[in-house]
């Protein structure tokens, strides 16, 4: 039985080998634009990873159905899981490469991190919209990272400036709640800065990967008694943050959670207990009733080609934000047609046109996704486009705005994201380009 | 009858010694090094070179590393991920700090960082044996995430806690294509494996083995049970350092502190079983099983024509991954390397039966 | 115990005890808040107990440690909640126990038998192969994203004693109610080991397989009824864990806590265990809230293995393990 049981196992290692060398990629067709989408359907951040991707594809499918692809040339795209991983994100990269990608949005810093070594040199964009590394807004040394939409720096500007509102913070005492991740230390040196100019106490408070151990964190937000909370995490960390919360007894009106933490997975399973919460909402919220989403309804899900499992998932927060990712990519590339002609691509072109995107209020009805987004303007100084957002609030059951639109000070960011930038383009040997000097 | 040794006479202590006294295997291995650094690079393609063959080669060499504790001197250790972590960091300050410092030096300065801290978390395995001592590593895996992550002056003060490796060159040439940076991999690799093939073979080898197989016993005849275990994690932690160090700096680039994580070290677990406890072999064998797995399970869906969203495939990894590392403990509990042998062995008689 | 051994055990205990009470010592911090730290840390500590029942369970009775069981506690509590939106609690929570019962049978058929008298390592390497697979399947046929358990747990926190303290103490219900559980799963645990045959036998096989099989003690049936007793625990930890925390995939790594539970407890006590999960819970959430902000925070990842490491340099054996003898 064991001699048996031998041979099947070197047969399988053979197979296995062999599974490998023999299998190969298909090749996206010759007059299609390959898109690839690095997604995490499982482990810890699938819970909010799965709408987010569900929003992508739909609207990149919507494109192909609707339109017939980007003025005429159609989208061809593959999901690949990354599980949130760094080195799985860079595999999916690897092994995507070949199929000619023009842009990636990896939906995670980290990934985003890793992927910015590699993307300059296969001239590949990096769409992040809404994450990424908050000093690649400055393009003359990012020059294929878009952090489109708003950073994390942007964001916490605009969180302080929102509670500012609420009385002068001399004295008072934030604390920060946050993934101990790229992701979640991102905002520290905004806050810290803004913590000096305003005269609040910052009270930083890391949370482990995949933050389900935060009793000893909210026992300490009990007896600290901060005046707000900011909440900077994801996936299963902002449900615990939000039970934990309601645990201790802190107010929800009191917490403040960034884009990427003001979603429905984070505050439906507390449900009517979560109420009062309030997040960050990066121009929109969960509208379902746009043009677009009745677009995807018509044209996908009533055909039955629609992504989500669950059609009720069409026009949620992360749905929302997915679908602006892959309109924001989408754009960049009907940009690039502009000036290089509707055919095929390549990825220094679509760079092209990711830095010269201008979606003003009139593209934006075209679009369908009004009152969703704020117009975006890149240019080779500001790779970010726009920097604003408002405060969106969970009465138990739904998300509403609760303020106006803010935008970020960029007269306070401006000087840390340079700083950091020339620090980066020191260590890495990048010369920065003169964007004076670029067309 | 292939590998039959008769006609094969061996006139002096030198030659019986040799490390593949067997002509057949003298001649596969060297032919398979020529190959491998003569052919491929000409041969393969970027994607093989950057997401199978570098990775691997990295990883084999970090599973040497792991093999060279648990399988030669039983010290079950689930901490590699952090001896790696420290490896990567060690040479990244180095690189950052002292830009003018070789490639190499910076690689083996960084594995001796790690042979420090890896001695270091290794001085309680003088008391504590088995499972206990597994769990202790893990101390030493959580603390070290922990202390890269909150530590500033590890990752120069990185506001998010990323760091990115300088780019890499090596005599004023620089390294940047995937075939230059499997070169360089598959050098340090091989220098690394004829290394470790030779301590295993010695007195400081034999010892280790001593201690695995009975350490009362060990101490017992004269083997000084501090000095086997601690060079066993000196040792073991210099290969993981030194792995780590190339992983950070030439597979990923740049990375956090979650990409050396405990299910790092339980992926270097497996390879390290599945390959062969104390095999060198073993070790190349399982490292190129769990590589190549993932990847093969990714490709076999759609080359069977069957599509599957990425989240099933995804699933089916993890459910095919759990079968298979069940399967082959039941088939075979001593790896993959033993499957080999036993090969070799038929391949003496076949095709007679005896 | 040796008299040198005792000592340093109680040294050991004094150093934690006097590091318990320091904060109130050296940081002026008031008993109130320090008993809701204490309350929170010990509650906290019953929890990971929960869990680490079921590893001693099966390592007493067949000598492989259990890396699986966090993934029986998702698998269960998975299974639990998506059964739950069909059919009431009570059906439920039935169908769950006969899955794990045939969960447990399957694993036995499978994964022990072939690999009876195997070393220790590979048996430890097998349920790390389990835990793959259940993580895999159970999220392929329950999915990835957090169910919320509800099973009428109270979710808003109790303020007692506030005429005695100012600002009174705060005490989870939802928390003392699991103690409960804890303590009555505990209760019968115990009488089962010592006062049924079945339990005899179990002590019987942890001692010696082959002895045990020698005097016609049934290995297999003995194996499948202690992983089903493992399943059980399991379901009872996933109900607790996630009605606290909803039920979700990260779920099972919270069992990687329970591993210097057990390191303290010793790896075959059931006592060991709970007193290692409350020692652990205490000590984890003390450092945290105290000792935490002098580092930066984020400690009590690695404080709980810490703390277990130095209590295995005095006592190699945990608190009221077996000592193994090591004999040539």
């Amino acid at each position: 039985m064991q001699n048996r049981l031998r041979i099947k196992a070197a047969a399988l290692a053979l197979a296995a080998a062999g599974a490998l060398a023999w299998a190969a990629d298909a090749m996206a067709q010759a007059n299609e634009i390959f898109v690839p989408v690095l997604v995490y359907r499982t482990g810890p951040y699938a819970p909010n990873g799965v709408p987010w991707a569900d929003g992508f594809v739909d609207y990149l499918k919507l494109v192909n159905e609707r339109d017939g692809g980007i003025n005429g040339v159609k989208i061809a795209f593959e999901e690949c899981e990354t599980g949130y991983a760094t080195d799985r994100g860079v595999e999916c990269y690897e092994r995507l490469k070949s199929k000619k990608p023009v842009a990636y949005s990896p939906l995670s810093t980290g990934i985003t991190y890793a992927l910015t070594e590699k993307a300059p040199g296969d001239h590949i964009v990096l769409i992040t919209a809404g994450y990424g590394r908050a000093d690649s807004v400055d393009g003359s040394v990012f020059r294929w990272n878009f952090p489109l939409l708003g950073t994390y720096w942007d964001g916490a500007d605009i969180l302080v400036q929102h509670v500012k509102t609420k009385g002068s913070l001399k004295g008072k005492k934030i604390a920060l709640v946050y993934h101990d991740s790229p992701y979640g230390k991102e905002p520290i040196e905004a806050l810290q800065a803004l913590s000096k100019k305003e005269g609040f106490h910052l009270l930083l408070l890391p949370v482990t990967h995949p933050g389900v151990e935060q009793k000893a964190t909210w026992l300490q937000i009990r007896q600290q008694r901060p005046d707000y909370v900011f909440l900077w995490g994801w996936g299963v960390m902002n449900s615990t943050a939000i039970k934990e919360a309601i645990a201790v007894a802190y107010p929800r009106l009191q917490m403040y959670g960034v884009w990427w933490s003001g979603a429905e997975p984070d505050v439906v399973p507390a449900e009517q207990a979560a109420k009062g919460y309030n997040a960050l909402a990066l121009g929109h919220s969960a509208e379902n009733d746009r043009p677009v989403h009745k677009d995807i309804m018509k044209y996908l899900y009533e055909k039955g080609k629609g992504t989500a499992s669950d059609r009720k998932e069409v026009g949620q927060v992360l749905y929302n934000r997915g679908m602006l990712s892959a309109i924001l990519t989408v754009e960049s590339i009907r940009t690039a047609m502009k000036k290089y002609g509707n055919g095929v691509m390549t990825g220094d072109q679509v760079r092209w046109g990711a830095e010269h995107l201008n979606i003003d209020a009139g593209r934006i009805k075209q679009l369908g996704v009004d009152g969703m987004m704020v117009p975006v303007h890149t240019s080779c100084m500001d790779h970010g486009g726009a920097h604003s957002a408002r405060i969106h609030t969970w009465d138990g059951s739904s998300w509403s705005y609760t303020s106006g639109m803010y935008t970020a000070d960029y007269k306070l960011l401006r000087p840390l994201v340079e700083e950091s930038a020339t620090k980066y383009a020191k260590e890495k040997g990048i010369s920065p380009v003169d964007c004076a000097k670029e067309k | 009858m292939i590998y039959r040794e008769t006609g094969q006479f061996r006139t002096s202590y030198a030659s019986d010694q040799q490390l593949f006294p067997i002509l057949q295997d003298r001649v596969l291995v060297i032919g398979f090094l020529a190959f491998a650094f003569v052919v491929v690079p000409f041969v393969a393609s970027d994607y093989l070179f950057r997401a199978i063959l570098t990775p691997f080669l990295i990883l084999s060499l970090a599973a040497l590393g792991l093999n060279i504790l648990v399988g030669y001197c039983g010290q079950l250790s689930l901490g590699t991920g952090g001896f790696m972590a420290v490896g990567a960091y060690a040479a990244y300050n180095l690189a950052v700090r002292i830009p003018s410092l070789n490639l190499i030096v910076v690689f083996v300065l960084a594995g001796l960082c790690a042979t420090l801290v890896g001695a270091l978390f290794g001085i309680p395995s003088l008391r504590i044996k088995g499972f206990y001592l597994a769990v202790t590593t893990l101390a030493a895996q959580f603390f070290l995430d922990w202390l890269f992550s909150r530590v500033g002056w590890f990752t120069n003060d990185s506001s998010s806690g990323s760091v990115a490796a300088p780019p890499l060159e090596l005599f004023g040439h620089p390294i940047q294509g995937p075939a230059e940076k499997y070169l360089l991999v598959l050098s340090i690799v091989s220098v690394f494996a004829l290394l470790a093939k030779n301590l295993t073979r010695g007195a400081v080898g034999r010892s280790w083995m001593a201690t695995r197989d009975m350490d009362v016993a060990a101490e017992v005849i004269g083997i000084r049970p501090l000095y086997a275990k601690l060079t066993a994690f000196a040792v073991s932690s210099f290969y993981v350092g030194v792995a780590g160090a190339m992983w950070g700096f030439v597979y990923l680039g740049g990375w956090e502190p979650l990409a050396f994580d405990v299910n790092r070290s339980f992926e270097l677990l497996f390879m390290v079983i599945i390959g062969g406890l104390g095999s060198i072999l073993g070790s190349f064998l399982g490292a190129a099983f769990i590589v190549i797995l993932p990847i093969a399970l990714n490709r076999l869906p759609s080359a069977l024509g069957v599509p599957l969203s990425t989240a099933t495939v995804s699933e089916l990894e993890l459910m095919v991954f759990g079968g298979l590392i069940v399967f082959f403990l039941i088939a075979e509990p001593r790896g993959l390397a033993r499957l080999w042998a036993i090969g070799k062995e038929k391949l003496r008689l076949w095709p007679f039966p005896h | 115990m040796s008299a040198p051994a005792r000592n340093l055990t109680l040294a050991f205990f004094a150093l934690l005890a006097f590091g318990a009470v320091s904060p109130m010592l050296f940081q002026g911090v008031r008993f109130p808040q320090w008993l809701e730290i204490v309350i929170g840390g010990l509650m906290s500590g019953v929890l990971y107990s929960l869990v680490a029942l079921g590893l001693v369970l099966i390592f007493k009775a067949s000598g492989v440690f259990n890396f699986a069981q966090g993934a029986m506690v998702l698998f269960a509590a998975l299974a639990l909640v998506r059964l739950m939106a069909h059919v009431p609690f009570a059906v439920a929570l039935a169908l769950v126990l006969v899955l794990m019962v045939a969960l447990a049978w399957l694993v036995e058929r499978l994964v022990l038998r072939p690999l009876v008298n195997q070393e220790g390592i590979v048996l430890f390497m097998a349920t790390l192969g389990i835990a793959y697979f259940l993580n895999g399947l159970g999220q392929f046929v329950w999915g990835a994203d957090v169910y919320t358990l509800d099973v009428g747990m109270p979710k808003e926190p109790k303020i007692i004693l506030d005429r005695v303290f100012e600002g009174g103490i705060l005490v989870s219900t939802e928390d003392v109610i699991a103690a409960i559980i804890a303590g009555l799963l505990v209760a019968a645990l115990a009488l089962f080991f010592q006062r049924t045959s079945t339990g005899r036998a179990l002590r019987a096989v942890a001692d010696d397989h082959q002895a045990a099989q020698s005097i016609g003690i049934p290995l297999n049936r003995i194996w499948v009824i202690v992983w089903s007793v493992a399943g059980l625990v399991a379901l009872v930890a996933g109900v607790v864990w996630g009605s606290k925390l909803g039920v979700q995939f990260s779920l099972q790594l919270i069992a990687l806590k329970a591993l210097p539970v057990v390191i303290l407890g010793g790896f075959t006590s059931i006592p060991g265990a709970i007193v290692g999960g409350l020692l652990i819970g205490l000590g984890e959430k003390l450092s945290e809230v105290y000792l935490g902000p002098l580092l930066g925070g984020g400690i009590e990842n690695w404080f709980a293995y810490v703390l277990a490491l130095v209590f295995l340099l005095f006592r190699p054996e945990g608190l009221f393990g077996e000592k193994i003898i090591d004999r040539v």
